[in-house]
């Protein structure tokens, strides 16, 4: 099995530096990149298992690489912003990229995310076998039969609460925007009712989690969206 | 399946909606005594039984000893003191009930004319004040006040009835209730003393009590009640039908000016309303009617007017053939007029109806009964007002007779008689020219004595010894008075038909003018200018400033009563002279309504009082208040989108610099501590002893990021102009998020969360929110020893949601708590935890711009609390039509 490969597009050579070797920890080979125009060729030739992209590059907008990006590959991306406003993530989000990172950001923060992905990216999400989905040790998922039990008991969900779930679970891991959700489950008319979502997701949380203020998969990622961890 | 038809969006429909009128519920007696006020207040009584706020703003018992009884309970508020000729007169306070705001105010006696120096000359407005401003009120009047019926009423009674209500007034009532009493049964409690006081009572009874009058008046009231009910009942079939409705071909023109004016507009608002046919009222000013004519006439106009008529002054000399026009014009078939003006005023002259018949045969001519009260208005004939001339030219005119005769004398052997009367007809018809018709008369008058006296045998004498000069008198007599009444009516149109056209060039000027100004000042001054130009008056423009005070533009040296432009414009209705809002005023408050909303105030004052009761006047005026609103709102946008402008730009700078600096600052920090903590790893996998320096370098730059994130937070937050991304948020979800924010800071301390699961959901900023529980549990964590419990609660109370952190620390410092959120303040000076003090100041900002309130105090048991109480606003709906999705 040959080595995983991580390409790293970031003009500041000090977090390059740091960032190359906490992904080098994690048994990465590391190619670098400092602009968008290298970035795209690096991508394109060493065909990389993740991806991580800072959003603010000399010669042009991450998002724009992204948005390049995704028309022919579909490699895990996290996406590194300076910027505080939630505008630019979620812009990052609905342009293809899975997970987001703010800066200053910790190693173990940066090294658990790029894990997930993986993790997704290889096709055992979850640790189940076929279509039965393990949420934690108590939550499982028949995706085949469209039901849900927690500790053994078959719980209730409405058949939205159940598409927002199985939403979620397609993309395991990844931050998903409210508007992202709001279109899949809701349809494109609901884009701007995110209280809809809001409301669902508190309902999702009273009936799978132990305690549904401090959720431990239905997590919250403030002003941007929500993640199924 | 949602349906996504046409279906209407009930919010914007109820956005729509002006603010909801009160519900006016009448009593309506056919006489006085029937028990309208008893039935009034005991109506009154069930309401307040109900739990409705009630209060009595007016009610007169009469002594009666069952309806005073009826007033246990109820708040009846003061009457106000008016003082009127030495007099201390009661009166209804309108303002006490306006303060109060009760659901339901009982006014009796609708009818009744308030004391001069009232807001309004008539309750019936004040009640309508009240039903404007949203109250409910109970009010009562008999059949006798109403305005169409009044003449009827006081024909059967032979009372005449000065008070009434106009008729619209009962149409519009939300509901009329018929408080009924046979006559017999009223005559019995009249004879025990039970209706008015009893002196009163001898005296009305003998006039108004009689059972015939009784027997017609309930009748009357009866009928007028089942023609509102047919009224509802047609337009519920209307309403119900949703076939469109032909307008009606059929309307009522009323002409005015020949006596029994108000008879005549009183009859004609019957038959228009009989009829449901739009109806016109005008007046035909030929120039000879007199002030008192002239005023009678114009305030007839206006009672037309509040009828629900369009009325207009017509000037000419031929009547007829202005009114048939007039009538054609507007689509008016029906023509009504008083039977005087039927009457030819010479037996051979046609009667205005005979000459309309022929003009306009195609219309119909309703001749109105004579009303029997008033005096005919026309009594006032008076000379029309000289020409040019001003002094009116007796004078000139009788120096040119006298000079004619005397160049003629010595020609008197040679020419003929008829010759010289020719050159004496000349004359009359250059004075009826230039001086008009008096003159004329006075010239033909004296040309036929001068005439007789030098030239007519026998000579220097009036005696006539020729019968055919008589006839040459009589036709110089005819044709001088004839010629003068001809040019005078020209005249006087020609004068009206200038004066509309200056109003239409000053008005299209002034709009031209408007339209480039670029200043209120200026909107002011070129208002000020037209309307001097055009109807001598002085103006005072009255604009709101940022908090809808009104002020008076300067350079006005009108002394205005500012209350009144106050009222004019919060009820956006014309107020003071010729208006009914104390019409004693010296002058016109007139709203500048806009299309957006009421712009400000237009107050007008022209020396010549009679000018404003003129239509056309009123017309001009009120088209230069509508122009200026117009100008006002657009110099308003203009306002608005500069600074738009402004503000999008410096909004943008704003944003830009902090985007940058934020950048600026963070990318070395990122790389501080990312290497930082390289190194920090490795060194520990190889047990270096330095690791504790490496430790050291992360967690110091671990704190200046948090010094930074604080410092850019409050730059953004205090720079104003924060962009509240407000979303509805459960109150669990702000809390969890905040807490899992805080990480590892919390681990020293047991969290108890108590959200109330019935908690609404709160209205905010999801990011700012979860900053300012994350600045409060940090402080919580900070100030309180390890291992004491930190408890956050969230529940909604007294209309507002309430989020509470509270610790078991040492508790708030001595002194105001309110200081602890000014920036830089900390709990005690040089304390050795670190902050810079600026995360209580972030909360306080933050629950500003939400018009949240953050508190602190200490707990009872020790410890200290911050309270975050959030205005609790209703939720947004849910369709949960939508979990039927496919």
């Amino acid at each position: 099995m040959h080595a995983l490969t991580a390409l790293i597009i970031e003009d500041e050579a000090a977090i390059r530096r740091f960032v190359r070797s906490a992904l080098e920890d994690e048994g990465y080979r590391v190619f670098e990149a400092d602009t968008v125009a290298r970035g795209l060729i690096e991508a394109g030739t060493r065909k990389p298992d993740v991806l991580v992209l800072d959003l603010g590059l000399p010669d042009g907008d991450g998002v724009s690489l992204l948005l390049d990006l995704r028309s022919w590959s579909k490699v895990p991306v996290i996406v590194l912003s300076a910027r505080v406003d939630e505008v630019d993530k979620i812009a990052a989000l609905d342009a293809g990229a899975d997970d987001y990172l703010t800066k200053p950001f910790g190693i173990g923060e940066l090294q658990a995310r790029v894990r997930a992905l993986q993790r997704r990216r290889s096709g055992d999400a979850g640790e189940g076998n076929g279509s039965l989905v393990r949420l934690g040790d108590t939550v499982t998922v028949d995706l085949a039969n469209r039901s849900v039990s927690r500790d053994g008991e078959p719980l209730h969900l409405t058949q939205l609460e159940y598409r927002l779930l199985a939403t979620l679970l397609a993309h395991r891991g990844k931050v998903l925007t409210h508007r992202q959700l709001l279109q899949e489950v809701w349809g494109p008319g609901y884009v701007e009712h995110s209280h809809y979502l809001r409301i669902y997701m508190a309902h999702l949380r009273q009936k799978l989690e132990a305690d549904p203020a401090q959720p431990r998969f239905l997590r919250t990622e403030t002003g941007v969206g929500y993640r199924l961890l | 399946m949602m349906d996504d038809d046409l279906r209407p969006d009930p919010d914007a429909l109820l956005a729509a909606l002006p603010a909801p009128r009160g519900k006016l519920k009448l009593f309506f007696g056919a006489a006085p005594g029937v028990g309208k006020t008893y039935a009034m207040l005991a109506e009154a009584q069930e309401k307040r039984a109900a739990g409705l706020d009630v209060v009595v703003g007016w009610v007169d018992t009469h002594g009666r000893a069952e309806t005073e009884a009826l007033l246990a309970g109820l708040d009846v508020l003061p009457r106000k003191q008016i003082a009127y000729r030495g007099k201390q007169v009661a009166e209804f306070d309108i303002d006490a009930v306006l303060a109060r705001r009760p659901a339901l105010v009982v006014v009796d006696e609708l009818p009744h004319s308030n004391a001069p120096g009232s807001r309004h000359p008539k309750r019936w407005q004040d009640v309508d004040e009240l039903l404007a401003a949203g109250i409910d009120v109970y009010s009562a009047m008999n059949v006798q006040h109403l305005d169409s019926l009044n003449d009827v009423v006081s024909g059967v009674t032979g009372v005449a009835v000065a008070e009434t209500v106009p008729d619209h007034v009962f149409d519009r009532a939300s509901e009329v209730r018929l408080v009924d009493l046979p006559p017999d049964d009223l005559l019995l409690r009249l004879a025990a003393g039970k209706v008015y006081l009893p002196e009163v009572a001898e005296r009305a009874a003998g006039h108004f009590f009689r059972k015939g009058n009784l027997i017609a008046l309930r009748e009357l009231a009866l009928r007028r009640l089942a023609d509102r009910v047919d009224g509802q009942m047609r337009a519920q079939r209307e309403v119900q039908s949703r076939a469109p409705v032909w307008a009606t071909s059929l309307g009522v023109l009323l002409v005015l000016g020949h006596g029994d004016e108000d008879s005549a507009v009183r009859q004609a608002a019957r038959l228009a309303r009989a009829l449901s046919a739009p109806w016109h009222a005008v007046w035909v000013d030929r120039g000879h009617a007199g002030a008192a004519a002239r005023s009678s006439v114009l305030a007839a106009l206006a009672q037309a007017a509040e009828q629900g008529a369009h009325t207009l002054v017509l000037a000419g000399p031929a009547p007829a053939s202005l009114i048939a026009d007039y009538a054609r014009r507007h689509n008016l078939s029906l023509l009504a007029l008083s039977q005087r003006g039927n009457r030819p005023r010479w037996f051979w002259r046609a009667s205005l109806q005979q000459q309309l018949a022929q003009r306009a045969p195609e219309l119909n001519c309703l001749i109105l009964a004579a009303g029997e009260r008033r005096p005919a208005a026309t009594a006032g004939w008076r000379w029309p007002r000289a020409g040019a001339g001003g002094g009116g030219g007796w004078w000139q005119t009788t120096l040119a007779s006298l000079a004619l005769t005397a160049a003629m004398l010595p020609l008197r052997g040679v020419l003929d008689a008829a010759n010289l009367v020719m050159l004496y007809l000349l004359l009359v018809l250059l004075a009826a020219v230039r001086y008009g018709r008096a003159p004329a008369a006075w010239a033909a008058v004296l040309s036929v004595a001068l005439f007789d006296f030098f030239f007519v045998a026998p000579h220097w004498s009036f005696a006539v010894s020729d019968i055919q000069y008589l006839i040459t008198f009589a036709v110089m007599l005819t044709v001088g008075l004839v010629a003068g009444q001809l040019v005078a009516s020209q005249r006087q149109s020609a004068a009206q038909a200038g004066q509309r056209e200056a109003h239409t060039r000053y008005l299209y000027e002034m709009a031209r003018e408007l339209g480039s100004a670029l200043m209120p000042e200026q909107v002011g001054e070129i208002t000020g200018r037209f309307l001097q130009a055009s109807l001598n008056a002085q103006i005072s423009l009255w604009l709101p400033d940022a908090e809808e005070q009104l002020e008076a533009l300067p350079d006005t040296p009108l002394a205005v009563d500012a209350a009144l432009v106050r009222w004019c414009f919060d009820h956006q209705q014309a107020a003071g002279q010729g208006t009914h809002t104390l019409p004693d005023a010296a002058q016109l408050y007139l709203p500048l309504q806009a299309p957006m909303r009421t712009r400000g105030v237009l107050v007008v004052a022209v020396p010549d009082v009679l000018a404003l009761a003129d239509p056309d006047n009123r017309r001009l005026c009120e088209a230069v208040a509508a122009l200026a609103a117009q100008t006002l709102e657009r110099l308003h946008y203009i306002e608005v989108a500069q600074q738009t402008l402004l503000s999008m730009e410096s909004e943008r700078l704003r944003h830009s610099l902090l985007a940058a600096l934020s950048h600026d600052l963070r990318t070395p920090l990122t790389a501080l501590s990312g290497n930082a903590e390289t190194l920090l790893l490795a060194l520990q996998r190889g047990g270096r002893a330095e690791q504790e320096q490496a430790a050291l370098l992360l967690a110091q730059s671990q704190r200046i990021t948090r010094l930074v994130t604080n410092l850019l937070e409050m730059a953004r937050l205090q720079a104003g102009g924060v962009t509240l991304h407000q979303d509805w948020l459960p109150a669990d979800e702000v809390i969890g998020t905040a807490i899992a924010a805080l990480g590892n800071t919390l681990d020293a301390h047991p969290l108890q969360l108590d959200i109330d699961p019935a908690c609404p959901m709160l209205y905010g900023d999801a990011i700012l929110l979860e900053r300012l529980l994350v600045n409060l549990l940090e402080n919580a964590a900070k100030y309180s020893p390890a291992g004491s419990p930190i408890r956050i609660s969230a529940a909604a109370e007294d209309g507002r949601i309430l989020l509470r952190v509270a610790d078991r620390g040492p508790g708030l410092p001595p002194g105001d708590p309110a200081r602890l959120f000014d920036a830089f303040s900390r709990g005690e000076r040089e304390s050795a935890i670190s902050g810079v003090g600026l995360g209580l100041a972030i909360c306080r900002t933050i629950a500003d711009v939400h018009g949240a309130r953050l508190s602190a105090a200490n707990r009872h048991d020790g410890g200290a609390c911050f309270t975050l109480s959030l205005p609790l606003r209703p939720p947004p709906a849910l369709d949960f039509d939508l979990e039927n999705l496919p």
